[in-house]
């Protein structure tokens, strides 16, 4: 079993393309799986190491557009901290819910949107912050919507080999926040999340939930209602639309019982998280 | 670009090990301790819960059961038995002074992550400590002498830099 170990984008293009690999960013779900023989690598398969790859270590932002573009082999140790405390406090405030430090030294981000379980943290803020993800495969570059990436469970439209290069969205003049639930404060995979957007230029509101359902969702009538009922002006909501967006949320929501938690708590979860999101946003700016 | 089939090289607390014959996927942790003889990281979950597998990779933190050996050939690793050549024996001694280790299951992986946590934070407050070394599982301590063995150590490095 070749391990290959590109040291830049053009190498890792070749090994990707050709060889139908197994892609190992920072292996703590890929690692656990083959630990575990969940996922086994046959003698003659290729596995394509993508931590060497400095393209997919870098970062930009453009302060005319606002565009934020993070490279997939991101850490989460490195979210959490500066400048994407300042400049994505939401997806900072997810990345320090992650796992444990070691967890977070490891993690990437392109490892979490590629696993696309409905309780990664990042893909709530990143579905809320409306991102598209850059990938190169076989058939060339895409930028795909990540909520069209995301197409199940564990599923994504990502072909055998394809590589996440990096996850880009706007960071506006506004607030975002996320909040989660879970049986303790530290290493713990979530019962229920919630991500909230206020864009202040667009004047949107964006609310997505993890741990709720099949994959993460967009709160679709939550967030069109607190658009339009959001007073974009003086910035401020009444508690009547904070408490009616809370329960549209929590009813778009499909939490199901499983070892982690009951459907009803889930829910719940997702009513007060909603709430308690959109009472710090609406006091901050 | 660099191909690793079944045979690399991996450094090791400063010194070159030549491994070979290295299962698909094979993790640090199996090579450290069944290719270099290097038994002081343990292993128990084998899923990133229990940190007792935790050594230090270019300087940070990370398990080593979750982290493929031939992708790391080439880069700076650090285990415990390297650890206090690497500047952390005041770590290890107060870990015994403060009775913070009993079976010593637990104690590989967090003297290496306690070290790292002091790297990044010098003068860490309680829960920080508590934060930083959630990923180790202790079994037997309760925590209460492995926190405060970290805190002492913290504030004799402050006095006597
Ligand atoms: C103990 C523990 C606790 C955890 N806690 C949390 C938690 O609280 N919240 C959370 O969200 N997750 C958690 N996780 C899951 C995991 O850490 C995250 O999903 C992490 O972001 C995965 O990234 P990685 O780089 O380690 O991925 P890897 O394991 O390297 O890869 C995962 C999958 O993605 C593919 N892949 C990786 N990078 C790319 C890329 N650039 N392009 C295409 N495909 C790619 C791989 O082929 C593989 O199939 C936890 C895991 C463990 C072991
Ligand atoms: S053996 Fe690696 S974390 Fe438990
Ligand atoms: S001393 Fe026994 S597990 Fe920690």
């Amino acid at each position: 079993m070749p391990v290959l170990i590109p040291e830049n984008l053009a190498e890792l293009r070749e090994a990707a393309c050709s060889h139908d690999p197994v892609l190992l960013a920072g292996g703590t779900d890929l690692m656990v799986a083959l630990n575990h023989r969940s996922q086994r690598i046959e003698s003659d398969l290729t596995v394509v190491s993508l931590a060497q790859v400095p393209e997919l270590r870098s970062w930009s932002h453009d302060p005319t557009s606002g565009e934020l573009t993070i490279g997939s082999g991101i850490t989460w140790s490195q979210l959490e901290r500066a400048p994407f405390d300042a400049l994505a406090p939401a997806l900072a405030q997810a990345a320090r819910t992650v796992g444990s430090p070691q967890i977070r030294n490891a993690g990437t981000i392109g490892g979490n949107i590629a696993t696309a379980s409905p309780a990664g943290d990042g893909l709530p803020v990143l579905l809320a912050l409306d991102a598209t993800v850059d990938s190169v495969g076989s058939d060339g570059e895409r930028s795909t919507p990540l909520s069209e990436l995301l197409t199940g469970t564990k599923r994504t439209s990502l072909a055998p080999g394809e590589v996440i290069v990096a996850v880009r969205f706007k960071v506006d003049d506004g607030w975002q926040g996320y909040a989660k639930i879970g049986v303790r404060n530290a290493m713990v995979i979530s019962v229920a999340g919630v991500a909230l957007v206020l864009d202040g230029t667009a004047r949107r509101a964006r609310i997505a939930l993890g741990s709720v359902g099949p994959t993460v969702l967009l709160a679709g009538e939550a967030s069109a209602f607190l658009t339009s009922e959001f007073d974009w002006d003086a910035w401020t909501c009444s508690e009547a639309t904070i408490a009616t967006v809370a329960e549209m949320a929590a009813e778009e929501s499909r939490p199901i019982d499983d070892h982690r938690s009951t459907a009803e708590y889930r829910r719940h979860g997702v009513r007060v998280l909603t709430s308690r999101l959109l009472k710090r946003g609406r006091e901050r700016r | 670009m660099k191909r690793v089939e079944t045979e690399c090289t991996l450094t090791v607390n400063g010194v070159d090990h030549a491994v070979s014959g290295l299962h698909p996927g094979e993790s640090l942790l199996d090579t450290l301790r069944e290719r270099c003889g290097l038994r002081g990281s343990k292993g128990a979950c084998e899923e990133g819960e229990c940190g007792s597998c935790t050594v230090l990779v270019d300087g940070e933190a990370v398990c080593s059961c979750l982290t493929m050996a031939a992708a790391v050939s080439g880069r700076s690793i650090v285990t415990v038995e390297g650890i206090g050549e690497a500047g952390a024996a005041d770590l290890q001694d107060a870990f015994l002074r403060a009775g913070a280790v009993q079976c010593g299951f637990c104690t590989p992986g967090l003297i290496v992550a306690a070290d790292a946590l002091l790297t990044r934070n010098s003068s860490p407050s309680v829960d920080e400590v508590r934060e930083g070394l959630a990923g180790n599982l202790c079994r037997c301590t309760g925590y209460g002498r492995i926190v405060e063995a970290v805190l002492d150590t913290a504030s004799q490095r402050r006095e006597q830099p």
